[in-house]
């Protein structure tokens, strides 16, 4: 059970002169229960590839696979599987439309059939697990604060339970306060749920901490695919491709070089620390 | 789905009809027009083609393109095809169900379809070769002895400009709009009409919030940079007629002489 890309190719503006390449043989296997950070420069491809995923850009060439099933199939149930591969995308402002956040977050389960009852009961657990308090229920979504928005709008789609959730860059655009607030969040959705996770981002500060795998696109190809730490052993080729490692890889690089005998592969300040203790511990 | 929109669509590349003065091809644009209502047999139609031809070729803008674009007006061409064909009095030749075909209908409506798509065609070559701004800037120019009269010119064309701007980052915003409605479940396609026009609201609300905060957003830069209006404004690039422009100007003059003589008197 798991999603599989396979020789997945995508071409933009197809049979034009802006005809640009977006994907190129792009393979990928995602199973169950992954949290996984999709990372790459803006026209990377990576936000076509989630597009992919839940059926609503059909690739050129190749095949998309769910739970065994080819999503392009022409039988395939597109607006089912959109329900369980759940995409929240980059700006809430694209999706908020009700009078109040409420119904809002309503709309998704409406949509798939679910009586009154069921789709409230859903809605009241989403904007809980989102941490969004009672009192900003009955306002207008178009009143909150950026962040709040964001939460309302992941609301939105968890209201769906989907089993695979996509976060298309949810920290873009928030302060640093928001910016953990909202990776907190998701890394305790997961938590809850244990449902497959894979956010997207084109800074690797941000999902280093979190994710268990990371995937970096490059130019419509996959470039790495591998845990956090054995991508960003690879400082130097991230750089030439305008990302870059989390700032204590270099620093402990940094050390290293310096002759002192330092664990390189720490990705969060906590474990550069560990590191260096170690050390000077030894030492 | 709403990238396919190409009609009236700007083509990038570079040609001659490209970086001809946009006062010209504007000027061409209303003339070739006229022309095609003034001509009433086949031989100003066969010239008119063959002018259209020529700049097509001239344009660089793969003939597909155009084409692809005028998918949207085909639903438009066949009624006033099907109208023409069946409403002109005159020789009938079929009849069935009480409506007759008639001959002079039949030459009636093949040449308004001609009429039609070569209208459309030519036009479509003007905003296919002419960025907005240029366009506006032609406008603007050619209208400019009317602020005499004081005709807001100036005003008009900067909201003409602001409003062409716009309308590929509004689709855009629609697409993405949608397919975030979309991975909710959202359903723009199937159920009844009512259904549909419902559907459209989830679409409608942000697109319109949207396009508001642009609006004000713009406002706001605009006041930021001092922007009062027309009054004492210099161009950064000024429209200046060229060699080129003054020869089209001339191959112009010649077709429509030539469209009136042949089209019109002779024959």
């Amino acid at each position: 059970m798991a999603i599989i890309l396979n020789h997945v190719g995508y071409i933009y503006e197809k049979g034009t002169a802006m005809e640009t390449c977006a994907l190129k043989d792009v393979n990928l296997v995602i199973p169950d229960g992954q949290f996984i950070g999709l990372i790459g420069h803006t026209g990377s491809g990576k936000s076509t590839l989630v597009q992919l995923l839940n059926g609503l850009e059909q690739p050129d060439s190749g095949n998309v696979y769910y739970n065994g099933e080819d999503i392009h199939e022409a039988d395939y149930d597109k607006k089912a599987l959109r329900s369980r591969v759940g995409l929240v995308f980059q700006y809430p402002e694209h999706q908020l439309f009700e009078m109040d956040v409420f119904s809002d977050v309503c709309f998704g389960p409406k949509n798939m059939g679910l009586n009154r009852k069921e789709c409230e009961l859903r809605a009241y657990t989403a904007l809980k697990q989102v941490g969004v308090e009672d009192e900003y229920f009955y306002q207008s979504p178009f009143d909150l604060s950026g962040g709040q928005k964001r939460r309302v709008a992941i609301a939105g789609v968890l209201a769906m339970k989907p089993e695979v959730l996509i976060l298309d860059e949810p920290t873009a655009g928030l302060d640093p306060r928001g910016r953990d607030d909202i990776l907190n969040l998701i890394a305790s959705i997961r938590k809850e749920t244990g449902i497959t996770i894979i956010l997207v981002s084109h800074s690797m500060e941000d999902v280093a901490r979190y994710v268990e795998r990371i995937i970096v696109m490059n130019q419509g190809e996959v470039m790495y695919d591998d845990t956090p730490a054995k991508v960003f052993a690879h400082a130097q080729e991230l750089e030439q491709v305008g990302l870059a490692a989390p700032q204590v890889t270099y620093i402990l690089k940094k050390l290293e070089k310096k002759g002192i005998p330092v664990k390189t592969d720490a990705i969060t300040v906590e474990e550069a620390r560990d590191a260096i203790l170690q050390v000077l511990r030894k030492g | 789905m709403l990238r396919e929109i190409t009609l009236g669509q700007y083509y990038q590349t570079d040609s001659v009809i490209h970086r001809l003065d946009p006062r010209v091809k504007l000027v061409a644009t209303m003339l070739f027009i006229a022309s095609l209502f003034i001509v009433d047999n086949w031989i100003g139609y066969l010239l008119g083609g063959g002018f259209l031809f020529g700049i097509i070729k001239l344009s660089k803008v793969p003939f597909r393109f155009m084409v692809k674009g005028m998918k949207s007006l085909a639903m438009l061409l066949l009624i006033a095809l099907i109208f023409n064909l069946f409403l002109t009095p005159g020789e009938p030749l079929l009849s069935f169900w009480g409506l007759s075909i008639t001959k002079e209908g039949v030459i009636q409506a093949s040449m308004m379809t001609i009429r039609l798509v070569f209208l459309i065609i030519g036009s479509s070559i003007m905003t296919l070769t002419t960025t907005p701004n240029h366009l506006t800037d032609g406008l603007e120019k050619l209208l400019s002895p009317l602020k005499i009269f004081h005709v807001p010119v100036h005003e008009t064309a900067m909201m003409m400009s602001i409003a062409l701007r716009f309308i590929p980052i509004l689709l855009e915003e629609t697409d993405k709009i949608m397919k975030a409605q979309m991975a909710r479940g959202a359903d723009f396609e199937s159920g009844s009409l009512i259904r549909k026009v419902r559907a459209m609201v989830p679409l409608l609300v942000p697109l319109f919030l949207s396009a508001f905060r642009r609006a004000n957003d713009l406002a706001m830069a605009m006041e930021a940079r001092c922007y009062r209006g027309g009054e004492h404004r210099t161009k950064m690039k000024p429209l200046v007629y060229r060699k080129e422009d003054r020869i089209a100007y001339l191959i112009l003059v010649v077709y429509l002489t030539a469209s009136i003589c042949l089209g019109r008197i002779f024959l």
